[in-house]
Formats: C-alpha cells, structure tokens, sequence
C-alpha cells in the first residue's frame, strides 16, 4: 500500500495498476492518477529544482496553473519538456524525469546559488553582464561570452534533438455555442444551449468533466458532487447536437469568435489507437461563447513558501477527495478567508490531521469555527506563516501574531510541527480568454479580483457570456444558476421553468482579507516558476521600474511558461504597495495567447515537411524519365540540367548551351505565366499596362512588353500575343505570373471597371516548348504541318497555327536564347506527346534538351534581364529598356517614373561582367574600384547572376553597377569577403553575344 | 475574421488578400501632378478606428470588395463591391489629414 494513498474515496480505479518511472525509480499509481497524484501517493515530495536558484520544489497545485512540477516525458526517441506532472495521466511504460538538476534532483550542485541571495536579484542579468565598457568583452560582448553557462546552470528542461514521429490534426469545427469549462457552471450552460437544439461543443481541459465538482466534496441534487458531474456529462453524451471535448484546453480567442483549442488525444495512452493523432488542433468558429473557466487559487507571499509540501489548500483537498492522496499525515493551513476551511475539513474526512488553522483575520465567523472544531484543527486568528523549515520535504512551519491592518508582526515565533502546509490567499477568476478578447478586466475589491467587465462592454466581434467563478461567483450554486442563464442566453432561448439542482455546500464569505504577502525574513516567493521573490519586485520599483509591463520584464514575472497564472495578482499586488497605489491604479497586463502551452507539431498539423504544393509541367515525367536534374523554382518544378554520367552540372549546362547555338536545343516553358486578355477594350488596356503600345500591334503578331509599378520601377515583362482583334496571349516571367494577375485584375475591379476586358490565367491549359538554334526551323518543318514555318509565312514575332503529330499547336517565332527560336504551344493534355514529336523530329539535326542552366547561361549571354535584376529596386532606364517607355501614352508608372531620384546619377545600372583571371564569379558578390581584400568597403554594385560563357569561352556575369553604363571599357574588382573571392574584372554592355541580333532574325 | 463577401457569404480571412488603403484616389493616368501622384502611391491613412480598405477575395470568387474595418476591434462594419463605386464611397481622407 502506497504511504499517502487513503483506504478508499476519489475517482481512481483502485483495481487497475499502472507502473512508470520517475528518475530512473520505478513506482506504481492507479488508472485515473496524474503523475503528481501517484508520486504524491507513493510519498514523493520533491519534483524538481526551481529556474535561478535550484531550490527543491514539489508540487504546488493540482492543475493546468503548475509553476514547480514540471518534468520531461520521454517516449520513444522524442522528450517533451516543461510538462506540468499535475497534467500528465500516468499509463503503463510512462518514463518522466525531473528537469533542471545536475547531477541529480536531490544534489545539485547549483543549489548554492540560493546563499548568494543579493546575487541573483531582479535584473541581475541586465546589470551583471553588460560588460565593461571597453576592452574586448565591452558590453555585450560580455553577456554574449557568459550567456552560455548561464543558459545551462538556470533554466527547464532540455528539448530533444529527436524528429517528432508523432502525427498531428487539425480540424474546423462550427457550432452555435462553445462552452469552455465543464465545471457545475459549463455543464449546466451546455445542457440548457443543447435543450434549445443548438449545436453545442464542450471543451474541458482535464480528462474529466465537472471541474471542482469532482473534488467539493459538496451534494447536488441529493448526490456528491462527482456521481452529479459524471452523470450531466454523461445526458450531454446523448444528445445529437453536443460535442464533448475531454483533455482539450481552449487556448486562444480571436476575431469573430474564433477559437483554437488543444486535444491531447492519446498523451494519456500507452500506444495511440490506430488512426489516432497525438494532439488535435482546433479551430471553433462559435456564434457564441459560454466562457466557465472558474477561476485559480492564488498562495500567499511568505518566507519559504516554495518549500515541498507547501501547496495550495484546494489542490489538497482535490488530491485528496479525487485521487484518494494525502498530500501530508500533519497538516497545517494558512489562509486569509473561508474557502480553506472547507479544505480543512475535506482532509480531516480522508483521514489527516489537521494541526493548525492559520488565518491572517482577527475575526472569525461561528461557521468557521464549527468547520474548525469538526475538523478538530486547532486555529490561530490573527496569525500568520513566517517561516518553514525542513529540507526536500516540510518538517513544521513557524507562526507569528500578525495585525493585518499594518502588516506588523508581533510576540515570539510558535513552531508547529507538520509534513504539509496548505497556503490560500483568494481565488483569481481565469480571465485570460476574455482578456484575450478585448475585455478590460475590472478590480473588485470585495472579492480582491480582477472580474471580467459587464457584457455591455465588450468589443463587437467578440461575443461571450461568463458564468460561475469566472465571473466572481465562486459558490457552487450561484455557478448552477449563472451557468443554466449562461446557455440559455448563449442559445437565443428564454427563461426556463424546471427548478435547479439543490447544493448542500459548507458555508463561507468569499471575499477574502486583503493581504497578500508577509513581511519577514527570508525568500518570498511571488512566481515560483522564475523564481521572482517580493524583495526582487521591490528592488524593480526602487530602480524605477513603475509600470507594470517593465517590471514583468525587469524581473520576468508571470513570463515562465505557466504565464503567471498563479502569480499575477500578488504580484501586482506587492508592486502597488510599493508604489503606494491602489491595485487598479496600476493596472494588470492583457494576457495574450496562448492560455498554456501548444504543441508545435499541432499547429503544424499535417502540413509538416514542405509546405508548398508542387506544382509540375505537363513535361515533368518526361524530364525525370530522360535523365534530368529537377529543381525548384517557386512552386514549379524545372529541369536543371539533363546530366550525362560524370558530368558536372558546369561541363552539364556548357554542353547543352553549346549545342544549342551550335545546331539546336529545347527547353520546357510551360512554367511561363500565360494569362488571356479578352474583349473589346483589351488593347486599350495593354496601352495603359505596359509601357510600349500594343493596340498598333497586328494579328498573328506577338511583341515584347514591359509593364511598371504605379512608383515607376520596373515590374515584369513578357511577350504578348495578338490572336485576334480582341484576344490577346499576355506571358509574364514564371515568378511573377501570380502578382501580374492580380495587378490586372486590380486595376479592371477598381480603378478602370469602365473597360470592357476580361482576364483568366490559362497558365496550366498550355504547354510550351522552345525551340531554338540554326537547325531549329529545319526540325520544326520537319514536323509541323498544316502551316509553313519559312521567313515568309513565320518572321520574327509572328505567330502560326499549325499541327505537330496530329495535334494543334500555336508557334511563335521569338527567342530568349538568341538563336532563332520558336516557342510551341500546345493543350497541356497533349505536352508530352508534342515534346516527344519535336524530340523525334530533332533527332536528325543534333537536338539537345537543355535546362533552367543553359536557358540561363544563354540569357546572360544576351544580357536579358529576369527577376534577379528587376529587384523591385530598378527602373527602365536603369536597366536600359528605356527604348520601351512610350511617349504618345500614359501608361502605369510614367508619371512617377522621371522623379528626381530615379533619373539622377549615381543609379545602379545594368552591366557585364568579364573574369579577368578566369575564375568563376559569385551571384551577390561586391563590385569595388579599389581592392582591400582586408577591409572590404565602398562597394560600387553586385552581381546579379554569372555563368561560365561557352560563346564568349570565358567567366561572366551581368551585374548592377552605380553609374555603369559610364564604366563599360573600365576595370574593377569583385570582393567578396564570405566567400574570400577578389579577383579583377572588366566592366562591359549587358549584350555581351550577338549585340545586333544577326542570329534571332535569321 | 470572418469577410462577407457579397458573390460567397462569410469566408475567413485567409482567402482574403490585402489590397491596400481604400481611400487612395488615383489621378487621372495623364496627370503630371507629381504631388497628387505621390499622395496616391506613398500615403495611407493609419486610423484607430473605422478604416475604408480593398480586399480581393483572391481564394474565392476574386472580387474587390471596399471593406469598413475597425482597426481596433476588427469589427467590419460594411461590405461592397469596389467594382465602380471608389468615386462614392464616402471618405475618410479628408477628416484624417488636414
Ligand atoms: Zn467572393
């Protein structure tokens, strides 16, 4: 029998053994047991060792709120840190181990940073290790040499290096009222929404619904509160219109009452059933929200009051009454208001002595002392905890005669010996989801809590209605009524006449006494989890950290990864009266998503790995069946080279380039944009798009265009295709094709909705194939019928339809290789079969595939321009098309175009490069006129791309250079210091093959 | 945030793009008012508050819609096609620049 667990009670399966590791020990708990439950039931007390000063923790709560217990689980290869063990159902196999220790949990060798108490103070990383101000570790420098050791020495857990196996959800969901919290409050509204017939859903984060019903120990309906949860929760099972959500933690609330939520399928199960994710991510688009989240304990600021076995009293009593776990034999209680009492008694029940009742009060009401009396607990009024003693686990606390009023402690210290000491200073509603809304909490000194505002506050497009604790009312039966109204409401419906269930609860005032911290010596811990004490608060404010949003960074208060759930407010507390302000006056900090901790794998779900479709060409298995080396070029999918054995993908694109422009090559285009523009105002409407005209343009004719942005940089540019009077073939480079799109379609929507012009993007109807060298007009008659393909029937820019193998086809005499070339389009369903008839007709003259190298290789060579110098950066002129800027016609971007700056000198402008020393260039590298291979500086441009020249037979690139055009026939150096490549080189034209373009006209 | 887009119904915001301030007003193309140009390019109202806004439901039916949109609360108060009606649409600008 376990040392702590009690003959009988809770909602454990006694009958059901599971065996789990803790450190390496082996330990047994039972079906229904959370690993703190079970390691509190097989008498651990010490659960890790705290962030800055390796303090011993246990375990402080029961809940999702856990600031101490955190611990690494480890299944498989893959651990998972900073898991509260509050959190954690046990199974068979489970393997947890504590966190922040070294060697091991019970000595650590960096507990002695506690001695150094001043040392560790609020800020101590800010001011310690900024360095001295000059010399080598000047400044941050200095923090950047000592933040290694000490990101090992403070900290959680260590994150596994391990790929995550495991598979995620994601999952929409839409229902007419989302209750969040199941709780008395979250099980009424649920039942009265789904009585209406709405679509109800009914998140609870534990894997229990009924929330402290589970753990009151109180009668509803004439039965406990447990068997009452268990059995409305079980009516909600029936009903068609409820989705119950068990182990699901609604964690944010955004616009439109949109919300996320985490369910941890099977972290509870030895081995996920089959087809079962890890984690489902939610994603609740709710008419309205019922929020029920209650509310958390908040402890008291004393010294020692992160010694194991000190807890907060209504963890205990769930400990106790839910798990069947007594968290201590001797107990002793330290409270400012009612609520303990009743945990007093609920441990008295499951068999502990209650040794001592401490309440702050000088006064206390007959009903607390009849709770006290049955709880045979002897009490101390006007009394307060100033110390605790004992090492990894408590052996008695000390207790001073304590005036509330002024906070003075008085006469000698009484010890009193016991193994657990419950804390209680008030409950805090669990606000975040509202505040996460919109809502501006407000402070209600009764209750000594910030409340969520009035529904008539908050914003528009957040619509919740709270219930139960949340809202302040923390008795049992004001959540059953609140809660019945909350749904109702939330559902549309009206009153309801069926009485509500009766509670049998213990009696009790919830408005506490307002103290929360007691001065004495020693560390008083505010947030347990960054162990930020109340002197460490104070220190802040005499540094002049006053408002409440630097002193949490100052200090990192509430910044750990429970968020301050449980020490916000005494926090905020000691930092008003430090201030000498009224808690409201200094305001508490909006809480911001997420609630607790979310899974990355479930945010990523199942769109983990590459996130981005592929999108691949009509071609492409052609391609992959004939040798080719794909790459990927935004979402496409494009041959890089078609390698043969031993080749290098230089000797690879060489060849193919030189073959190209020595009989003839062929290169996948599908990828080009292609959108048709139709109707009768659709000249008009290329004339305001690009920059040259093309209403002059004539049928069966394609030209060149440029188009700008409205600021006057170049934008994208293309040919275009006259097919008919009103229909024209509009091509954009393959990057761009999206953005032209749009672009487009802005200007018809919105500003220009008079003309009469349709746009459709056909980019995936047509596959596309150029054809270009001296044999590339003999290979295409040897193949196309129904047209001829001679200088008469196909000039430069003029366009056939014809047929290849059977099949029609749109040919295009236009190059971007410089060879004469065509560019054949066919019905993307027939790609591959018009590739394998060109290939075929090809085969005779030498034809060769060629890939995204060569084709960029052969551009260079022509010093056409893509992307990589149309950066969004450069204008027309900058990249000498200014031969293409209309001057008969507005078009988009001449008026912005001739701004000062974009037409003074000194502008980065389109150049070739030559390697003067035969070594290859680098894409990115810095253009100098002086070399100083050790001080790299007054960089005069950058290359934008570079190839080895198979026509020129040498390294070249094209490159953006200040003032270039004036530096053709000069020499400058590249530097480039990441890559250690200077080398000189001569400033050339752009057109570095072919300038006049003998080869393309043919 | 849900758009109601007037072709689709209400669709979530991710098959929305952004197409910028809606109070721009384009000169008309042969302008050589080089500040109107620049008003129209560079400057955006940044309001707290009610803000005129394009949106293309560029996931769905790729309509421009003239959207009201409270920054603050991301309440969005009115819905229309922007096809035709930027010259009526009553605008911010005006109060917003002085
Ligand atoms: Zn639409």
């Amino acid at each position: 029998m376990s040392p702590r667990r009690t003959d009988s009670g809770g909602r454990i399966d006694r009958l059901r053994t599971i065996r789990f590791t803790f450190d390496g020990a082996p330990y047994t708990g039972h079906a229904g047991d959370t690993l703190a439950s079970a390691l509190l039931a097989n008498g651990v007390t010490l659960f890790g060792r705290s962030f800055k000063y390796h303090r011993p923790r246990g375990v402080l709560t029961s809940g999702v709120e856990e600031p101490n217990a955190l611990v690494t689980v480890l299944r498989d290869e893959v651990r998972e840190p900073n898991i509260a063990a509050t959190m954690v159902e046990i199974y068979d196999g489970l393997t947890a181990v504590s966190q922040n220790r070294f060697p091991s949990l019970a000595w650590d060798v960096s507990a002695a940073n506690q001695l150094g108490g001043r040392l560790l103070s609020a800020g101590f990383y800010y001011k310690t290790f900024m360095g001295p101000a000059i010399g080598p570790l000047k400044s941050t420098r200095f923090w950047m040499f000592c933040e290694h050791f000490i990101r090992r020495a403070a900290g959680l857990g260590r994150a596994g290096t391990a790929a995550d196996t495991a598979r995620y959800e994601r999952m929409n969901a839409f229902c007419d009222v989302l209750v969040v919290g199941s709780g008395p409050a979250g099980l009424m509204a649920a039942r009265a929404a789904a009585d209406q017939g709405a679509r109800v859903i009914l998140s609870e984060l534990e894997p229990r619904f009924g929330g402290s019903a589970n753990w009151s120990g109180e009668t509803i309906d004439g039965m406990p509160g447990a068997d009452w949860a268990a059995r409305a929760a079980g009516a909600l099972e029936g009903y068609d219109n409820v989705r119950l959500l068990p182990r699901t933690t609604v964690w944010g609330y955004y616009d439109g009452n949109v919300l996320a939520a985490l369910e941890r399928v099977t972290d509870h199960k030895e081995r996920p059933g089959k087809g079962e994710p890890r984690h489902r991510y939610w994603i609740i688009r709710a008419k309205s929200v019922v929020l029920a989240t209650g509310s958390f304990e908040r402890p008291l600021v004393f010294p020692g009051n992160d010694r194991p076995g000190v807890m907060l009293a209504h963890a205990a009593e769930r400990y106790a009454n839910e798990y069947g776990v007594l968290p201590g034999h001797r107990i002793a209680l330290f409270t400012n208001h009612d609520s303990a009492y009743r945990s007093a008694l609920a441990l008295k029940k499951a068999g502990a002595a209650i040794v001592a009742i401490v309440d702050v009060r000088p006064e206390l009401s007959s009903e607390m002392r009849e709770l006290a009396d049955e709880a045979e607990a002897k009490t101390f009024a006007g009394h307060a905890v100033v110390a605790t003693e004992g090492g990894k686990a408590l052996s008695g606390i000390k207790v001073q005669r304590f005036d509330m009023a002024n906070g003075a402690l008085a006469g000698d210290a009484r010890s009193i010996q016991a193994d657990c000491l419950l804390m209680s200073g008030g409950w805090s509603p669990t606000i975040h989801l509202a505040s996460q809304a919109g809502a501006k909490a407000e402070w209600n000194a009764a209750r000594q809590a910030f409340l969520p505002p009035k529904p008539t506050q908050m914003w528009p497009t957040q619509q919740w209605i709270g219930a139960g604790a949340f809202t302040g009312s923390f008795s049992t039966a004001e959540a059953i009524a609140e809660g019945r109204a909350a749904g109702l409401s939330a559902a549309g419906g009206t009153g309801t006449p069926a009485a509500l269930p009766v509670v049998e609860a213990a009696p009790g005032d919830p408005d506490p006494a307002p103290v929360f911290e007691i001065r004495a010596d020693g560390k008083s811990f505010v947030d347990f989890q960054h162990d930020v004490t109340a002197e460490d608060v104070r220190l802040a404010r005499r540094e002049g950290f006053i408002s409440v949003e630097h002193l949490k960074r100052y200090t990192t208060l509430g910044m750990a990864t429970d968020q301050g759930k449980s020490s916000n407010i005494p926090g905020l507390a000691i930092m008003a009266e430090a201030l000498g302000k009224p808690i409201p006056e200094v305001g508490t900090t909006r809480f911001r998503p997420p609630f607790s901790a979310v899974s990355i794998g479930s945010l990523a779900a199942e769109r983990f790995g590459d996130l981005r479709p592929e999108r691949l060409t009509p071609m492409h298995d052609w391609h992959v069946a004939n040798g080719a080396t794909m790459y990927s070029a935004g979402l496409w999918y494009r041959p890089m080279i078609y390698g043969l054995s031993g080749e290098t993908i230089e000797q690879a694109y060489v060849r193919e380039a030189r073959a190209t422009r020595e009989s003839a090559g062929i290169v996948d285009v599908s990828t080009l944009g292609k959108i048709a523009v139709q109707g009768p105002d659709a000249a008009e409407f290329l004339d305001r798009v690009y920059t040259n005209m093309f209403s002059t343009l004539a049928v069966g004719k394609a030209r060149y265009g440029l188009m700008l942005r409205e600021d006057g940089l170049a934008f994208d540019d293309g040919t275009t295709w006259r097919l008919a009077e009103q229909d024209f073939l509009m091509t954009t480079t393959t990057a761009n094709a999206g953005k032209v799109m749009q672009h487009l379609e802005y200007f018809l929507d919105v500003i220009w909705p008079e003309l009469k012009v349709h746009v459709t993007s056909v980019t995936d109807e047509w596959a596309g194939a150029a054809i270009g060298g001296p044999k590339a007009r003999a290979i295409l008659a040897a193949c196309v019928t129904g047209t001829a393909v001679d200088n008469a029937a196909l000039p430069f820019m003029g366009i056939v339809h014809g047929k290849i193998s059977g099949v029609p086809v749109m040919i295009c005499r236009l190059s971007f290789s410089g060879e004469m070339a065509f560019e054949v389009y066919s019905g993307a369903g027939y790609g591959t079969h018009v590739w394998e008839a060109l290939i075929e007709a090809g085969k005779p003259f030498g034809l060769v595939t060629y890939g995204l190298e060569a084709l960029g290789t052969m551009r260079i060579e022509k010093g056409h321009v893509t992307g990589a110098e149309i950066d969004g950066r450069t204008t027309a002129r900058d990249l000498h098309l200014d031969w293409m800027l209309s001057k008969k016609k507005p078009f988009i971007g001449s008026a912005m175009m001739d701004r000062e700056g974009l037409i003074a000198p000194g502008r980065l402008e389109l150049v070739g490069l030559i390697s003067l020393d035969n070594q290859p260039l680098n894409g990115g590298a810095h253009i100098v006129e002086a070399l100083d291979e050790a001080n790299p500086h007054d960089s005069i441009g950058h290359i934008t791309a570079c190839c080895y020249s198979p026509a020129l037979g040498k390294y070249i690139a094209l490159a953006l250079v200040k003032d270039g055009k004036a530096r053709r026939g000069t020499r400058a150096h590249i530097s480039d210091p990441l890559r250690n490549r200077f080398g000189p080189v001569e400033i050339v034209s752009n057109h570095f093959f072919d300038p006049d373009g003998s080869r393309m006209h043919g | 945030m849900l758009i109601t887009c007037p072709y689709c119904g209400p669709r979530d915001v991710i098959e929305f793009t952004y197409q910028g301030d809606g109070n721009r007003e384009r000169p008309q193309s042969a302008s050589q008012d080089l500040d109107a140009w620049n008003a129209y390019v560079y400057d955006r109202l940044n309001p707290a508050g009610d803000h005129n806004e394009i949106w293309q439901h560029s996931g769905g039916c790729r309509a421009h819609l003239r959207v009201v949109r409270n920054t603050l609360t991301h309440e969005i108060s009115s819905v229309a096609f922007a096809r035709g009606d930027h010259k009526s649409v009553a605008r911010h600008k005006t109060e917003g620049k002085s």
